[in-house]
């Protein structure tokens, strides 16, 4: 009798090794699992309710104690009753899981935002301050981090399922998330939208740093090149800056400022500029024309990357000036590349806060 | 032997099988040989083609099942490779869902008894109901052809733009296939819709039909109304990648987003296509072993029509996470909340259905317990999932795998079991062996728990779906799944192989083993091809027993 030593050693080892239920990992956390358990115990209790009804009735009715059934047409009271009691149950867990979406998906002002494109099959990370990352990403604890998601190829889904968010990553258009990580460590990454062979290849980990490990961390990895100074070589060698030059006779609209504003568009809508606006007006120009300019612009569907159009879009988030556009204009009419050694004060008015 | 002291602990009452006999003629041996099956009009033979069909084809998903509860054992993608792992769970679920769930319980119990519980002599259509069986077998061939042509890996959902640009494997065939079977299922419903309509007998009325007839109704709505929808779909994935329209293609100013809404616009119904023939099984099943009227008759009745109804409208909460409209989430959880409790009328309806009766224990009641247990699981476990917040940890995880399983599996195959079970007398003449049969029913209870509750668990850590490997932090979970998937499928095997002992060696049935009081109990058992000698007429409620007990006693003093 008995199981061997090694045996119990490796099984004991096992299990302890299992996970039954996820790290609570972000300031979400506990209140998507606070509605789990609400949710949880209603389940018990009906499952408690309907078992005791049929066992008790079973046993109360079975043939050997009652030979002779009692016919019953209903009750209208007991119906009512089975219609209203779930019903309000479930509209509680419905604006309860509403109030959960609206957390969730709403992100805070103040928080940080990264880019992240997702390709067959693996995550790229791009941070504004120049920070490259594939299957990993890189946040600081504490400071709530939206995550600004597109797709390349197929649907995909970012998931990180200790701080329970996740959200589908698209082709074609920004989709957001946001968290805030609680306690450093790493945590798992999966895709889990079935994006074809290697789906389940797929995953990366969120590592979770202490504010001042963060610190160091943005500082030794950067490229050297932030996101929008990236953006600002592709404005130029596109030829962007040629009509969106800011001057006043320039055939495009000026950019300087523009984002968060509202513009007027020639067929009289009003428009919100944010990401997935700039995206959209980059590739389909033609749909977004503002009010008082020819729909001249080509589209550039096809031309640009979505790690270019990143770039862009958050060169022209940042640009408050002309300045350097006209510059950079005066050196490309001369035949000469546009700047690419930065400077230490566009840096850091780049890396906004 | 002696009958005069009655055995309490079952209702069943055989004929003497020591002179027992099968009705000399009966719809099997009314014509013999192979062309009277292949071409044959009877509802009858339908259904057992069907029976027989949708059988092969169960037992080729459950195949895959088993191979990917292998392949899950071990963390790595050791056993196939990750694509191999892919086309298994694209096939298991494009043959458990449009090949053996959609037509399962309507196209076989369905088509077998919906003619003779109105007292009819057949359905509408016998030869779209012939036409819709070949359609089936048509859908079932190309999909066999796309497995044995080297499989396909889309998924049983077909997401686009996957799959319009990104596999190379047999998209068309499979997206024909289930174009074709989705034109059986379309007759289906129409022959029944008509029939129910057209068809009934003199003083059947609508609220005298047995609630299995009501549950099939509401189905066939659902199939005729919804499965066109799933035909554009696909037509359009074809198109898409034959030609390249960009319907749904971003850079061509489609929308991929609106492949997700055609596609959910059918298969949430079919959902309901599945599982509401099932619960007409259900209130049959369980007011025969209590000996009673279903509690509520029209409250369950009408709940049917409203799963039909709502059902339709609540098809986008599988994109909450897709960035749909913050208000559309909204609407549709809503929806969803509401669609939630017809379900949950059925099964305290059938619970009070079993107060004051006089309850027995045969076989399919242990089915039906088993149904009302896991779907009481299945359909709260879903209020997680339409519950807005709680659906973003949720979706695309293990989760929604054991919830669909306990609803479709847990729910659906339990129902067809114990409609397989109580109307198998009725179609073959002959009894299934009791007790091998009570085990095979608890042995599938045991196992179907034993896969399916660790997947929840699973799914709230986080594993996500599809997935050929994963951490291995998640493997005793796994290991016990997959146990719980042998157990199940040893669950499965024993009817089969005792069901076909049955047919040569199992006890006479007589007309009425059951004492039950739906009008196919009142005709002999194998019924003959016309069903009726003369057309009956129905001056009674469904399950009316004092009704049952007066024609019984009636008989007897006749004979006496």
């Amino acid at each position: 009798m008995g199981i061997s030593p090694v045996l119990w050693q490796f099984l004991v080892k096992w299990l302890h090794a299992s996970a039954l239920f996820p790290a609570e990992a972000s300031t979400i956390s506990p209140y998507t699992d606070a509605l789990y358990f609400f949710l949880l115990a209603m389940t018990l209790v009906g499952l408690l309710l309907v078992g005791v009804l049929v066992f008790g009735f079973s046993i109360r009715y079975r043939r050997e104690k009652n030979p002779v059934a009692t016919q019953v047409e209903g009750s209208t009271l007991l119906e009512a009753t089975w219609t209203i009691i779930p019903l309000a149950i479930f509209l509680v867990t419905f604006v309860w899981g509403a109030l959960l979406y609206f957390r969730i998906y709403d992100p805070p002002a103040n928080a940080m935002n990264i880019y992240v494109v997702g390709k067959q099959w693996m995550w790229k990370a791009e941070h504004p301050g120049g920070q490259h990352e594939i299957n990993a990403l890189h946040v600081p604890a504490g400071r709530p981090v939206q995550l600004t998601m597109i797709s390349q190829d197929v649907f995909h889904s970012f998931s990180i399922p200790d701080f329970r968010v996740k959200r589908e990553v698209i082709p074609g258009r920004y989709t957001t998330v946001w968290f805030q990580a609680t306690d450093p460590g790493t945590y798992h990454i999966f895709c889990t939208q079935y994006c074809g062979t290697q789906h389940s290849g797929m995953i990366g980990e969120v590592t979770v740093l202490s504010p001042e490990d963060y610190q160091k961390w943005t500082q030794q990895s950067t490229s050297g090149m932030s996101l929008a100074q990236n953006g600002e070589r592709l404005f130029a060698s596109m030829g962007c800056n040629a009509c969106h030059s800011g001057n006043a006779a320039a055939r495009g609209p000026n950019l300087a400022g523009v984002y968060g504003s509202k513009l007027t568009l020639t067929n009289g809508s009003q428009v919100l500029v944010n990401d997935a606006y700039l995206r959209d007006a980059i590739l389909n120009p033609s749909q977004h024309i503002t009010a008082g300019y020819a729909p001249i612009m080509p589209t550039y569907q096809g031309q640009i990357s979505e790690d270019g159009l990143i770039d862009l879009v958050e060169y022209i988030k940042n640009m408050q000036s002309n300045f350097r556009v006209q510059q950079t204009l005066m050196t490309s009419e001369s035949n000469q590349a546009a700047p690419t050694t930065p400077t230490e004060g566009t840096t850091s008015e780049t890396v906004k806060p | 032997m002696s009958t005069s002291t009655p055995n309490l602990h079952t209702i069943v009452s055989l004929p003497d099988q020591s002179t027992a006999k099968l009705p000399k003629r009966h719809y099997i041996n009314n014509e013999h040989g192979l062309l009277s099956w292949l071409l044959t009009g009877d509802h009858k033979r339908i259904a057992i083609l069907y029976l027989i069909s949708i059988t092969f084809f169960f037992f080729i998903g459950g195949a895959f099942a088993g191979l990917i509860r292998l392949e899950l054992l071990t963390p790595q993608s050791d056993l196939v490779a990750a694509d191999t792992y892919n086309k298994f769970f694209t096939m298991h679920g494009i043959i458990m869902i449009f090949l053996f769930l959609v037509p399962s319980v309507p196209a076989t119990l369905g088509n077998f008894l919906i003619p003779i519980m109105l007292g009819a002599k057949d359905l509408a259509f016998p030869k779209i109901n012939l036409l819709s069986w070949y359609l089936y077998l048509a859908g079932g061939t190309l999909t066999l052809a796309a497995l044995v042509l080297g499989g396909v890996d889309t998924g049983w959902t077909f997401t686009t733009p996957l799959s319009t640009h990104y596999l190379n494997t047999h998209v068309i065939t499979a997206a024909t296939a289930i174009f074709i079977a989705g034109f059986s299922s379309i007759f289906t419903g129409l022959n029944f819709i008509v029939t129910i309509h057209r068809m009934r007998a003199p003083g059947m009325t609508w609220f005298r039909m047995p609630l299995f007839v009501w549950s099939n109704y509401a189905a066939s709505i659902l199939m005729v109304l919804g499965t066109p929808v799933l035909a554009i779909a696909i037509v359009l994935v074809a198109l898409e990648r034959l030609v390249g329209i960009g319907v749904f293609d971003p850079a061509k100013g489609g929308d991929p987003l609106l492949f997700q809404h055609l596609f959910w616009f059918y298969s949430h119904p079919a959902v309901y296509i599945m599982i509401l023939p099932g619960m007409g099984v259900i209130s049959e099943v369980i007011s025969t072993f209590s000996r009673k009227r279903v509690f509520g008759y029209t409250a369950v009745a009408f709940s049917s029509v409203a799963i039909a109804l709502f059902g339709f409208f609540v098809w986008a909460h599988h994109m909450f996470i897709m960035g749909v409209s913050n208000y559309s989430a909204l609407v549709f959880s809503l929806l969803t909340m509401l669609v939630a409790v017809p379900s949950a009328i059925k099964i305290f309806n059938w619970a009070f259905t079993l107060q004051k009766g006089s309850i027995t224990f045969e076989t399919p009641m242990l089915y039906a317990f088993g149904f009302m247990g896991l779907f009481t699981i299945g359909g709260l476990t879903g209020v997680f999932l339409g519950s807005l917040g709680m659906d973003i940890h949720l979706t695309e995880t293990y989760f929604i795998v054991a919830h669909f399983h306990f609803v479709m599996v847990g729910g659906m195959l339990m129902a067809f079991l114990a409609g397989i079970h109580f109307w198998w007398p009725k179609m073959t003449g002959r009894m299934y062996p009791e007790s091998l049969s009570k085990l095979a029913a608890v042995v599938t209870f045991i196992g179907f728990n034993l896969t399916f509750l660790p997947q929840f668990i699973l799914g709230y850590l986080g594993m996500p779906r599809r997935y050929a490997a994963y951490p291995p932090e998640f493997q005793v979970l796994n290991v016990l799944s997959t146990a719980g998937a042998t157990v199940l499928g040893v669950g499965y095997m024993l009817p089969l192989l005792y069901l076909g002992w049955s047919l040569k060696y199992g006890a006479i049935a007589g007309d009425n083993p059951w004492q039950a009081t739906g009008l196919e109990w009142q005709i002999q058992s194998p019924p003959l091809t016309e069903n009726f000698i003369e057309v009956p007429i129905v001056d009674y409620e469904a399950y009316d027993y004092e009704w049952l007990e007066k024609k019984q006693r009636e008989q007897v003093t006749t004979v006496g």
